[in-house]
């Protein structure tokens, strides 16, 4: 594996010339809070906060996407032709973006590149994208990452890792197009031979910081039927106010809608996030709606990411640990305490939330 | 708070053993700083999940809409002017409710807090007029009163104007209240600035929705946003869009709005869009005298006609 050393001197100059290549996305301060966006030109990422407010989805799959546009001026040459919105000129690079984050791309992936199904919006701006990870020295309180398949050093999705020593980052090359992104940007220079050192112990130390976790073991093992019919999801949805705080700051929401907006003879076709914790989400053209209900939304919601994906790819939970939810959820539902009680199902006597 | 806390745990316990209601709702400890978690108990042995504490913020008259079994709701000022409101718009009714009132001294502004400390924030803790912040490596003690939500800075109606049960004396109401220094400042800002002014306070929304969905107000079957057949608003983040949305929610709050706070608190991305709401319950004050869920006997600015209204806005 190599390893590069970046001075922090040559942070911004780096930066300038790999954004003469690539479109630059990192953590920038807007107001009180750290967003995941795109950097304006000589824009430095802010990497001194922990996860952006919003995760890093954006930056493959925007919250509203142009797909296809059109005109019926008879007058325009590309009358009556629908054209494919352009796509971005320049590859993109998520600079400073938190494993787990990155990590999320992979889960997501599984949805927008099936075998059989390929979402080509979607599969285009992730394959034109490098992921520039920073390691997580100092994880939060609600991080719960290593219980639900990465952690802060994890190298999955990853392109580059980059840990923090002082007045350099230390850069882990895990891919080719890392490789490229650091040539792009200047950066040559070797690190010292202890750099592997440097990461496991930088690891090792992080892991340990680490609180908060979650139960998935009897996950897979539990009759999917048994809970969806468990007593407990009631008590859980009472405080739910149904908004989309928690599948809006997610990495690994990945719902949306197509939407058709059409002005005078001008109309495009876009596709925006969506909520399976909005009724709308699942009303039916008869008007009927099968999750009419918000305790059967709030119930849809965490059994697709604690169960149903589960069962479905067999590979752990759709969460990556991130903390979002738990932050910032209006009313405090805590998927820590969701993903106990789906555990621990049929073995706790009583499967109260309190 | 203890006290109250106690208090509410008794008042629940006697309701639900004498059979007087069928639900308590209130307020159970949070699994983070500054947040608890509103909750319903049917059982007495599990009142003592009941909470009291400056992070009740969340007005539980939006759990009230349109249900039908026999409730007591624990209300502070805000909430029970909700209660009233909702009770005059015919969304629950009065005989339904057993009101547990908890004279309110302002809830924590949990954004500040955090904003304020040196890092991250794991345990605040109230003692009396002060709050202590503690996280990795810190701690730090403000004065209460200096860390009150917006909103609850400048209540004044922090008792309940209707309830069943009172869980303690009445707290003073605050006086000399300028309630409306906010709004002022913006209304003195030229049209341009008013223009960027608002574009930037909307810019971090992402149409979750929080603030109509934590809003006691919003309980239409389908909001205006959701109307798909015709579709009135688009969905996407265009900012035409975005404003729309909160500018007619705004207007649908008018006369109606007690400045709960609950918008903004539940707003992931710390919005103050009660900036819009305030407005128009400054305008309900100036033109008819008007403040919201006061009175169950007197029906609101907006749903009477009176011979002598005024009309000024006629030009």
């Amino acid at each position: 594996m190599k390893y590069i050393r970046i001075d922090k001197a040559q942070w911004a100059q780096g930066l300038a010339a790999a954004e003469k290549a690539y479109r630059l996305f990192g953590p920038v301060r807007e107001g009180a809070m750290l967003n995941f966006a795109a950097l304006a030109p000589g824009q430095a990422p802010d990497l001194d906060g922990l996860n952006t407010r919003m995760s890093a989805r954006s930056v493959v799959y925007p919250q509203s996407e142009i797909l296809f546009e059109y005109t019926v001026d008879p007058n325009d040459p590309d009358g009556n032709v629908l054209k494919e919105a352009p796509a971005p000129a320049k590859p993109a690079a998520a600079v400073g973006i938190r494993p787990c984050d990155a990590y999320s791309f992979l889960l997501v992936r599984r949805n927008f590149d099936a075998p059989d199904v390929k979402d080509v919006y979607w599969l285009r701006n992730y394959e034109a994208t490098t992921f520039i990870g920073l390691a997580c020295d100092h994880p939060g309180s609600t991080c719960f990452c290593t219980s639900a398949g990465c952690g802060p050093y994890s190298e999955q999705g990853l392109d580059v890792l980059l840990q923090d020593a002082g007045d350099a980052y230390l850069a882990k090359i895990l891919t080719d197009k890392g490789a490229a992104f650091l040539a792009a940007a200047g950066w040559f220079t070797e690190a010292p031979a202890d750099s592997e050192g440097c990461f496991s112990a930088g690891k090792e130390a992080a892991e340990a910081k680490i609180t908060s976790t979650v139960e998935t073991d009897r996950l897979a093992e539990i009759p999917q039927m048994a809970l969806y019919d468990a007593n407990f999801w009631e008590d859980i949805a009472f405080s739910c106010i149904n908004c989309g705080t928690c599948t809006y700051l997610c990495p690994t929401c990945w719902c949306f809608d197509i939407q058709d907006e059409v002005r005078g003879k001008h109309g495009i076709r876009e596709r925006n996030w969506d909520s399976c914790m909005f009724p709308l989400f699942t009303l039916h053209g008869s008007g009927h709606n099968p999750r009419g209900q918000k305790v059967q939304r709030v119930r849809q919601r965490f059994m697709h990411k604690l169960k149903y994906y589960v069962d479905k790819y067999g590979d752990g939970i759709q969460c990556v640990g991130c903390g979002r939810c738990i932050q910032y959820c209006p009313v405090n539902i805590d998927i820590r305490k969701v993903c106990q009680l789906m555990n621990r199902f049929g073995q706790d006597a009583a499967c109260k939330v309190a | 708070m203890i006290a109250y806390t106690d208090k509410i745990r008794d008042i629940a316990r006697r309701l639900l053993k004498d059979c007087r209601v069928e639900t308590v709702i209130g307020f159970r400890n949070g699994s983070m700083p500054m947040m608890n978690e509103p909750c319903f108990i049917k059982n007495v042995d599990d009142v003592d999940h009941l909470i009291w504490d400056g992070n009740c913020g969340i007005n539980l008259a939006n759990y009230l809409t349109n249900r039908t079994d026999k409730i007591a709701v624990v209300a502070k000022g805000c909430d029970s002017r909700n209660i009233v409101t909702h009770i005059i718009e015919n969304k629950i009714k009065r005989e339904q409710l057993v009101i547990i009132g908890v004279p309110c001294k302002g809830m924590l502004d949990k954004r500040r807090i955090k904003a304020m400390a040196p890092g991250e924030v794991t345990r605040v803790v109230e003692d009396g007029e002060s709050v202590r912040v503690c996280g990795a490596g810190f701690e730090k003690t403000y004065p209460r009163k200096d860390m009150l939500q917006a909103n609850c800075a400048v209540c004044i109606h922090r008792n309940p104007v209707i309830y069943d049960e009172l869980v303690a004396d009445p707290v003073p109401e605050q006086q000399n209240v300028d309630r409306y220094e906010d709004v002022r400042a913006i209304e003195a800002m030229s049209a341009e600035e008013k223009w960027t002014y608002f574009e930037n306070l909307l810019a971090p929304c992402i149409r979750c929705y929080a603030c109509r969905n934590a809003c006691p107000l919003c309980y239409c079957p389908t909001c205006f946003v959701d109307e798909s057949t015709p579709q009135w608003v688009g969905k996407s983040q265009n900012p035409v869009d975005v404003r729309t949305f909160h500018f007619l929610r705004a207007y649908h709050c008018a006369g109606r709005c007690t400045d709960c706070g609950s918008c903004e608190r539940a707003c992931p991305m710390g919005i103050n869009m009660r900036v819009f709401t305030k407005k128009l319950e400054k305008e309900a004050f100036e033109q008819w005298g008007w403040e919201a869920g006061l009175s169950l006997d007197q029906r609101p600015p907006l749903d009477t006609y009176r011979p002598d209204d005024p009309q000024d806005f006629m030009k």
